[in-house]
């Protein structure tokens, strides 16, 4: 069988420090995204596990793959969740979900969480599109913008890159920097045409991290063109899967002059965490009125 | 909040902001709008904990928006667009 390049590893974590069975608030969050799924379990507030995989055929199969690895030898099951909130695209398809919180609301207040009430700027680049979030103190939205069109700095288009080139995907960001000088970026990032430009250049005889390097840059300009139309103010944030490519968020904030604030935890789970969350906050709400 | 709908490519940005802190989801812009570009929700879907209605760019508009409103939206002298002139607080701005 061929390698797969695009593939990147799924991953679980539990926290060491807590015993979810003395939890009162238990609840779930779940991120269906086109690309991956994430989800995650929080006890009273803090995160308890998480896991993250690539999404299947469908939705609710993906949603149920995620958290069994999510709740892998924690000795939890479906049922111990309070309350489920579903969000990104397979949203509404959560079997187990108690409602659907859309990613923009869930990424604020995930990253809110992850990053800490300083963060005002998020820039979500998923595996399909691409936002760009303004939030306040509380992880509450103030602003926001999504690029609902086009798969130009999304996790798919870097896959389709990873593959073309035959360059693992996790080396891609590395690899973009080991150019001497900044090549000019592709002319386009839409997924199609770069392809086709990549395609040309390697053919020219470019050294795939001289391609790979006009790629990354061309991405980063791309998000930051989108970026400028809100505005960035620090402390600013990048979540998702490309938040893990250097390549990219090295030039991101090279254009912006601004430094993201370095992850702690696996960023493509920001979503997940602000579902939960909420979900905890939903609780709280339902027991005030009781 | 401002929400941003809309999209971004080659030819410019295209984007309808509604300013959610404004809109009451009284839902006059939506009949105004020949393309059925607005929709009321009963709560705001970025807002999970305020449970007031509020207008939204239905889904199915925000990937042509562009071509949605190039109907209001001639070369030359451009007449007031119906959904900013409908809104009676000013919540409506178009990006183009
Ligand atoms: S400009 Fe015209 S088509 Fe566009 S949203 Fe307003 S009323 Fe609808
Ligand atoms: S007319 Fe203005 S206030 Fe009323 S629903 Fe539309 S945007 Fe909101």
């Amino acid at each position: 069988m061929a390698e797969e390049y695009w593939r990147w590893t799924e991953s679980r974590w539990t926290n060491p420090d807590i015993d979810w069975k003395k939890g009162d608030i238990i609840t779930g969050g779940v991120d269906v995204g086109s690309v991956s799924s994430q989800a995650v379990v929080f006890v009273d507030g803090e995160l308890y596990c998480y896991g993250n995989t690539r999404t299947g055929s469908n939705s609710p199969d993906s949603a149920h793959k995620a958290m069994g690895l999510a709740m892998e030898d924690t000795g939890m099951s479906l049922t111990d969740l309070q309350y489920t909130v579903g969000t990104g695209y397979g949203r509404v398809n959560v079997p187990f979900g108690t409602r659907a919180i859309t990613e923009i609301a869930c990424h604020a207040r995930g990253a809110n969480f992850m990053y800490g009430p300083t963060v005002k700027t998020v820039l979500d680049m998923g595996g399909q599109d691409c936002k760009a979030i303004h939030c306040d103190p509380r992880g509450k939205v103030t602003n926001f913008l999504m690029n609902d069109k086009c798969a130009a700095g999304t996790g798919r288009g870097m896959e389709v890159f990873a593959d073309l080139l035959q360059v693992p995907i996790t080396q891609i960001g590395e690899l973009s920097l080991q150019v001497e000088k900044e090549p000019p970026p592709v002319s386009s990032t839409c997924v199609v045409f770069a392809k086709s430009e990549a395609s040309s250049l390697l053919r020219e005889g470019w050294p795939k991290e001289k391609v790979i390097a006009a790629y990354c840059s061309a991405m980063a300009h791309r998000v930051v063109t989108l970026l400028e139309r809100i505005g960035v103010e620090e402390d600013f944030a990048i979540t998702g899967g490309i938040a893990k490519n250097v390549g990219v968020v090295g030039r991101i904030e090279k254009e912006l002059g601004i430094t993201a604030l370095k992850p702690k935890i696996d960023t493509q789970i920001a979503g997940a965490v602000g579902a939960a969350l909420f979900g905890d906050a939903l609780v709280k709400k339902e027991r005030k009125k009781g | 909040m401002i929400a941003n709908y809309g999209y971004k490519d080659g030819s410019g940005d295209y984007f309808i902001a509604i300013d959610t802190d404004r809109c009451d989801g009284c839902g006059a812009c939506v009949p105004m709008c020949p393309s059925s570009v607005f929709m009321v929700m009963d709560e705001d879907p970025n807002d999970p904990m305020r449970e007031e209605p509020v207008a939204v760019v239905a889904d199915d508009q925000r990937k042509k928006i562009k071509y949605a409103c190039a109907q209001c939206k001639p070369g030359g002298d451009r007449p007031p667009l119906p959904c900013v002139a409908a809104c009676p607080v000013d919540a409506i701005t178009h990006s183009w």
